[in-house]
């Protein structure tokens, strides 16, 4: 059961990325449907979106950010523009990018683009969810809520499993600009 | 019963050597003149998704990608063929643990295996690339007396989930006995195991000390026939009687049905480290070796028979009078008349190396799984203890026992049915 559902989005993954591959740009669709994507998140429910392993860094306060694969199965790209969860008062798209020698993140121009009927892995070192102030701790296995808003006004929600992490500790940029990039 | 995940089946032929060509050629590539290529070998490279794709069948053997359910009604590891490798791992929980803090913990350790199994990475896997051959990887967890203690919940603890009564040949070592969670882990491919182990204590640490470690193997995955009875280091033919899996006298024996319901489904663990004493057992000869158990050294047939697995006659004597099997033979004070409550015996040999004078430090992990410890274990264990000849080479030097619970569907975690 649980590997027939894999084989079909496996193979779906397999088509995208082949085709994501002719083009001369590197998406930032990563090679797709992680294998373990449909194992995950018991809130893939929406119908366009959905992420698969969603996890959150614990943290006894402070910042922490939450990854997962965010996949779109529609025919038009969604894009990601804002976050939130009740385990903080502040949550913000980020990028990690290089700037003056050093990798620093920083907030998304933009927010996250997931490509029609491809998608966007948000891991250490690379996007991600960042929360900030988090007020009480957020312990490993527990489970978290997220709700991220949508260009053009909806919504998805899904829950993060609080895991113990040793990375993630990028360097915070807050408000910069593009330069980095560019430099 | 192993369902093999095969990446060929998945993935479209050109795509998979499009990948094993960039991949494999990765250091040629980064040689070469085309930026372009460059860019797109190391993208894939670092790419944890493709690892999968990249080692595909074509490079793996079907073994090496076999994969045990982790989902069901009992959880895998016990009537699984046993795998060549294990780890058994115990921890103590920490000061201030509770119902709700345990029930974290099962649900990390459980969202863990329920993917390194499968032959995926666990959620935030820092090696995620050694999580692709599972090698028919399982891992079952288990409860000590401890847990009960901790989580409040010492009412729904069988009495028998307790340190097993002391015997006279015990020579006990705190640092094998004992433990409030047990993680077993069993796959064909020690690094697997590794990676496993590694992962899990990761995820288990901020709930729990280690208290010990104990590592074991059989022979090579493959190098005999599956069910074959494994031998011991000390030359034995060790498992001959062992209730069969997918029989109803397997089910009796193993799956615990006793009165508290939420272990249903569940079973129990003795796991005894048992020191196999070399350098005296090199003293004995042949005979009396094969006096001692009753069985012949060379094919395991009893003393009275032909074969294996032929019944060995308890009640034939020598032309002297003497019974053939001695009275205090292993095999003859470890008999159980009722097949139905046999002991499972899935053990594992341990060698911890040797010492400066060359002894060996090895023995046997002896993993007894039973419905009732009580019913089924303990007398026997107390018949040994009394008067077994083996007893002269082998010393028990680490005892733990746990309540295995049930498996868990794709929505549930081990332990639920205890701690939700």
């Amino acid at each position: 059961m649980f590997f027939r559902v894999m084989l079909v989005v496996l193979s779906l993954g397999a088509v995208t990325a082949t085709a994501a591959c002719g083009s001369e740009e590197a998406p930032s669709v990563s090679a797709t449907a992680s294998p373990v994507a449909v194992a995950a998140s018991p809130s893939s429910t929406s119908a366009a979106l959905s992420i698969t392993d969603p996890w959150v860094k614990t943290a006894k306060k402070g910042m922490t950010a939450a990854f997962g694969t965010l996949v779109n199965n529609s025919d038009s790209d969604i894009t990601v523009i804002a976050g939130s969860t009740p385990a903080a008062p502040m949550v913000e798209l980020h990028e990690v990018v290089e700037s003056k020698g050093k990798m620093v993140m920083r907030p998304k121009e933009g927010g996250f683009v997931v490509p029609a009927h491809g998608s966007h892995v948000l891991q250490p070192g690379g996007d991600h969810i960042m929360v900030m102030d988090v007020p009480s701790e957020i312990k490993p296995g527990s489970e978290v809520p997220f709700t991220l808003e949508l260009q053009g006004g909806g919504t998805y929600t899904f829950t993060a499993l609080g895991k113990d992490f040793a990375g993630a500790k990028e360097n915070y940029q807050p408000g910069a600009d593009m330069g980095g990039m560019n430099e | 019963m192993s369902e093999r995940h095969d990446e060929a089946e998945r993935l479209p032929r050109p795509r998979l050597s499009r990948r094993a060509l960039l991949s494999g050629g990765a250091m040629v590539a980064a040689a070469a003149t085309s930026g372009a290529v460059v860019a797109r070998a190391s993208a894939d490279t670092d790419d944890t998704r493709t690892a999968g794709r990249t080692t595909g069948s074509d490079v793996n053997s079907p073994q090496a990608t076999a994969v045990e359910p982790f989902y069901g009604a009992h959880q895998a590891g016990v009537a699984t063929p046993p795998q060549a490798h294990a780890a058994f791992v115990a921890f103590d929980l920490r000061a201030g643990s509770d119902r709700e803090s345990v029930a974290r913990l099962m649900r990390v350790l459980t969202d863990d295996a329920r993917r390194i199994t499968q032959g995926q990475p666990a959620l935030a896997d820092t090696e995620p690339h050694l999580a692709v051959l599972p090698a028919r990887l399982t891992v079952t967890f288990g409860f000590g007396p401890g847990l009960f203690a901790a989580t409040k919940t010492s009412d729904q603890r069988p009495e028998f989930i307790a340190p097993l009564p002391a015997f006279g040949i015990d020579r006990l070592k705190k640092r094998w006995t004992g433990g409030d969670l047990l993680v077993q882990i069993c796959a064909d491919d020690p690094l697997t195991v590794t990676h496993a182990l590694r992962v899990l204590v990761k995820d288990a640490r901020s709930f729990a000390k280690v208290r010990w470690t104990q590592r074991g193997f059989r022979r090579a995955a493959h190098s005999q026939q599956p069910h074959t009875t494994q031998r011991n280091v000390m030359g034995q033919l060790d498992g001959t009687v062992n209730p069969v899996a997918g029989t109803p006298d397997f089910d009796r024996a193993v799956w615990f049905a006793g009165a508290q319901e939420w272990l249903r489904g569940g079973t129990t663990l003795v796991l005894r480290r048992i020191r196999a004493e070399m350098e005296t057992w090199d003293a004995a000869d042949t005979v009396a070796k094969e006096f001692t158990i009753g069985r012949r050294l060379t094919d395991g047939a009893p003393l009275t028979g032909a074969r294996e697995h032929d019944e060995p006659d308890f009640a034939r004597l020598t032309p002297a009078g003497l019974p053939v099997i001695s009275e205090y033979a292993h095999i003859r004070r470890a008999h159980v008349a009722d097949p139905g409550t046999r002991i499972l015996r899935r053990v594992y040999n341990y060698d911890e190396g040797v010492s400066p004078d060359g002894t060996a430090d090895t023995g046997l992990l002896f993993a007894s799984y039973q419905a009732d410890i009580a019913r089924q274990f303990i007398p026997v264990q107390e018949r040994l203890a009394e008067a077994d000849l083996l007893n002269e080479w082998t010393t028990p030097i680490g005892s733990a026992v746990f309540a295995i619970p049930p498996g868990c569907d794709p929505n549930g975690w081990i332990g639920e049915t205890l701690l939700s």
